[in-house]
């Protein structure tokens, strides 16, 4: 399985006057790592098809809101 | 998710309408809960009909794709005649009957509901 | 022509009265990124795209007028009865005295849509290369607005619309594969 989110870690300089936020994300769906769908793929049932934005789990991003996280 | 059909009830509440008068409006969608529901299940059939359909279009040669594909525009087309028997037309220009009188133009829109 | 079908694709609910949100989200309705700029972008290139993928923009076109749909249905019900005041406070102030409630193709900071957004070079690789580049464009502005809120069910909408970008993106990418491909396409799995 391919990581949904890769985390990576700035540089943090002595004249930042922000409090520094250590730890940095970026999505990473995955669509980056299928060059095309193969035929078959495991579908989930119309509904939740409807609530996850597509028919196939393999192809399900989540995404979390940030608001009230501090970051 | 809100509950379906609860926008309904709180303006009832607001409006301060007689209980009979507002209780007895089946007629109208937003305050009849199988609508919400015949709705979301119409919305679910034809997500799966967009989804296949993008697949196909990429992928022309998958016959069990189009095989559901088919089966599936067979149940929505059965779904969408009973919802517009309950609550009129989806479609403009000829592809739904309707009463009299005109029922397109009628609300609800779907930003309203 | 199209026939226009009086339901959404997706049941988008909002729980607060948030003209801020509002004036945020004006970025995926006539924002660079945005879903008339996909949809335009789209159905214009299909004309001279190779005939293998002329399907595929012009579905994806489609589903993108949906999805501004929803977007204004968002917008709509995010001000559909905001005082004045509250526009005024929360940042809509110039917005009203130019539309009053109405709803008007510009991003989020004002700037009206320009067909300057969408690009038909004629190149199908560089077309759909611009295809796929605006649907990672357009997940991130979502991802960017879904941060930005509190409101779980209006961040669900929002989250519907990612993933739909991501499914779009794949399929831009399959679309560049079976140019590549001088054969039958259904080898390339």
């Amino acid at each position: 399985m391919h990581p949904q989110e890769i985390a990576w870690y700035p540089f943090i300089g002595p004249c930042d006057p922000c409090p520094p936020i250590t730890c940095k994300t970026y999505s990473t769906p995955p669509h980056l790592f299928m060059q095309f769908q193969p035929p078959n793929m495991p579908q989930f049932s119309p509904r939740e098809a409807l609530f996850h934005g597509t028919l196939w789990p393999a192809l399900y991003s989540p995404y979390e809101s940030k608001w009230g996280k501090g970051r | 998710m809100a509950p379906y059909g609860q926008p309904c009830t709180a303006r009832m509440n607001l409006s301060g309408e007689k209980d009979g008068e507002s209780m007895s409006a089946p007629e109208k969608p937003v305050c009849d809960p199988q609508y919400y529901e015949l709705l979301e299940k119409l919305q679910s059939l034809d997500f799966v009909l967009v989804e296949l359909n993008l697949y196909l279009d990429t992928h022309p040669d998958d016959l069990q794709a189009i095989q559901q594909f088919n089966i599936l525009t067979q149940e929505r087309t059965q779904l969408a005649e009973h919802f517009q028997r309950l609550y009129g037309p989806l479609q403009n220009f000829g592809r739904a009957y309707s009463k009299y009188p005109w029922q397109w133009s009628e609300s609800p829109w779907p930003w309203q509901v | 022509m199209w026939v226009y079908e009086k339901k959404l694709q997706y049941p988008v609910r909002v729980s607060k009265c948030d003209p801020r949100m509002a004036k945020y989200l004006l970025e995926q309705y006539g924002g660079a990124d945005g879903e008339l700029s996909a949809a335009l972008r789209y159905l214009n290139q299909r004309y001279t795209i190779p005939d293998k993928v002329i399907g595929l923009l012009n579905d994806i076109g489609t589903e993108e007028f949906a999805h501004l749909e929803m977007i204004a249905t968002m917008i709509y019900k995010l001000t559909k009865d905001a005082t004045v005041e509250q526009m005024d406070a929360q940042g809509l102030g110039e917005y009203y005295v130019a539309h009053d409630h109405a709803l008007f193709y510009q991003n989020a900071a004002g700037v009206p849509w320009t067909a300057a957004y969408i690009q038909a070079k004629g190149d199908p690789i560089a077309d759909l290369y611009e295809d796929i580049a605006a649907e990672e464009k357009a997940r991130a502005t979502y991802q960017w607005l879904i941060d930005m809120t509190d409101d779980v069910d209006l961040q669900d909408g929002l989250k519907f619309l990612r993933e739909r970008e991501i499914i779009h993106s794949l399929r831009f990418r399959e679309a560049v594969e079976i140019l590549k491909d001088e054969r039958d396409n259904k080898k390339i799995f």
